[in-house]
């Protein structure tokens, strides 16, 4: 523990220091109202066990409710503060953004929820559970991690060990190789693409989205795979955040394989509580009995969802373009889960859709509609968006893919080269990977093979670097948000 | 026990449910099967499942999830 610390502290002096209060706010306020949630949770229980003669079912329910009440009013009171503090600073914006406030905030409310439910033991140490909220690596852009699943080896005790330092440091290259070699060199086009929508649409606007699409797609995994690598190094495990999502066959199924600690958390802490809510079940019932049964039904999945993705939006920046970006996912969620019945007949009927030709097809129908989605976040607004999709559909002629024009969107031959080698080394990993996890093997490496290929990986993260004049290798897309 | 294979055949007949074990595991149903499950169970059966009590260990089989159905009734009782 002592060693992460160390690298705590140094992290966030050299981050800023003047913003670094925040954090410490957030990590003190939940572990003290945790701890006083846990206290009336076992209190409570002890009083019921003393009193289990006298008390009849009616007065023991009463002082349930009574002990629920108090812990409601903490539990409100300490998220509502943190909260405050997360929109004040991300969304008002008149004092510096915190690094990684998105991640922390949602990390330390997740584990206040925790225990309010009774889920597993509070903290008992406060420089501990400082530790784990303010654990470096993470706050940068995830993965939002549960307590309960990093700290048991966050908290036990570290000797070194060769292999798992050999697969850190695999890993951290491996990051750093989508980062710097492909997304980092990439995002060159795509800045000069989505900073122009008037001189660069049409043609450009495909080009634009499918480049955009695989630097988001380098620069997000390659991130979060240097946390990984960098807590592996440090002996603690943290949960995987992504599943090679671009195998997706539908818009579904990429969200359960795309950002997955974002998705886990909003389905725990808001979808199940919303629709298991007794208002919302109690309006579902009286549907029902008023002859409407299925609306009835749907209505706990749609509305709860509905709220789910206006806040992932709302969440990801305050621009009305994520606002429309959460509301197209729930629109294309829901209409896909209503028209299912209809699709499972008809791939009875016809048989066609466990083929490999069908799978793929799906794969990249739902990889070309994630890749309009994602048009969203790259542009300024949303008319600025809409302008550049039609423009793509009223487009004479896409001479800007042909006619030479992609060697003017500031890189050469030699980066498209470089490019096209790096997605083609990604995309062999990625079947590798998804073949030993389809398959239930496991995929061993031994640390001398660690080492070649984390040298290898270096020596072309080195010779093959986007790096430039003005170059931070330290920002990524998921920090703004 | 069949009241809940029934309501659970409805929502996905192509499972057997009674001998399935990994429900939520190997993905048979997912977040919107569990809350239309949830839903049906409190219309059906009278008893709603809180969000606290959705973990995989209570929808990965029938057998898990009547074992929790009944451990509320108690409660409540």
């Amino acid at each position: 523990m002592a060693t992460t610390i160390s690298g705590q502290c140094f992290f966030y002096v050299w981050a800023g220091y003047q913003t670094s209060i925040f954090i410490f706010i957030t990590a003190i306020t939940v572990f003290f109202a945790a701890k006083a949630l846990e206290n009336s949770n076992l209190a409570q229980k002890q009083y019921l066990k003393e009193h289990k003669e006298e008390l009849d079912k009616e007065a023991k329910t009463a002082y349930k409710a009574s002990c629920q009440r108090k812990r409601n009013l903490i539990l409100t009171a300490t998220v509502a503060f943190n909260l405050c503090i997360l929109i004040v600073l991300k969304y008002v914006g008149f004092f510096l953004q915190p690094l990684g406030i998105s991640f922390y905030t949602l990390m330390a409310i997740g584990y206040l929820i925790d225990i309010n439910r009774a889920s597993y033991e509070a903290e008992k140490n406060v420089l501990r559970f400082i530790t784990f909220t303010t654990f470096f690596p993470v706050v940068i852009q995830g993965p939002i991690s549960k307590y309960n699943e990093v700290a048991p080896s966050m908290f036990k005790e570290h000797t070194f060990d060769t292999n798992q330092f050999m697969s850190g440091m695999l890993r951290i290259m491996w990051g750093f190789f989508k980062k710097l070699i492909v997304a980092d060199r990439i995002g060159i086009a795509v800045s000069l693409i989505t900073g122009d929508s008037c001189t660069y649409a049409e043609g450009y606007v495909l080009v634009g989205m499918l480049f955009y699409t695989c630097q988001l797609y380098a620069d997000f995994t390659g991130g979060i795979d240097v946390t990984i690598g960098v807590a592996k190094i440090l002996g603690i495990n943290l949960s995987e955040n992504f599943l090679r999502p671009y195998f997706s066959i539908s818009l579904k199924e990429y969200w359960r394989r795309w950002h997955i600690t974002m998705c886990q958390w909003f389905r725990t802490y808001v979808f199940y509580p919303v629709s298991t809510s007794k208002t919302i079940q109690n309006i579902s019932k009286a549907l029902r009995s008023k002859g409407h049964t299925t609306l009835g039904k749907k209505l706990p999945v749609h509305l709860s969802s509905l709220i789910v993705w206006t806040l992932t939006g709302v969440w990801h920046g305050a621009n009305f373009n994520f606002l429309v970006w959460g509301l197209l996912n729930f629109f294309i969620l829901m209409i896909s889960e209503e028209l299912d019945p209809l699709y499972t007949r008809f791939h009875g009927r016809f048989g066609f859709s466990n083929t490999k030709g069908y799978k793929i097809f799906a794969m990249l129908r739902t990889f070309l509609l994630i890749c309009v989605l994602n048009l969203f976040d790259c542009y300024k607004t949303v008319g600025e968006t809409l302008g550049a999709i039609a423009s793509v559909f009223t487009s004479k002629g896409y001479s800007a893919i042909s006619s030479g024009a992609l060697m003017e969107l500031g890189l050469s031959g030699i980066d498209y080269i470089i490019i096209a080698i790096g997605v083609a080394v990604m995309f062999v990993v990625s079947l590798i990977q998804e073949h030993y996890a389809t398959s239930d093997k496991e995929l061993t490496i031994s640390s001398y093979l660690k080492l070649v290929l984390t040298l290898v990986l270096f020596i072309c993260v080195i010779m093959f670097g986007a790096y430039s004049i003005g170059y931070d290798s330290s920002q990524f897309i998921y920090n703004q948000f | 026990m069949e009241e809940l294979l029934e309501i659970l055949q409805e929502l996905h007949p192509e499972v057997d449910f009674e001998t399935e074990d990994k429900l939520i595991d190997d993905g048979i149903i997912d977040s919107f099967d569990v809350i239309t499950l949830i839903t049906e169970l409190q219309e059906n059966m009278g008893v709603l499942i809180s969000a606290k009590d959705i973990i995989p260990e209570n929808f990965n089989s029938a057998k898990a999830l009547f074992a929790l159905i009944e451990r509320i009734r108690e409660e409540e009782a």
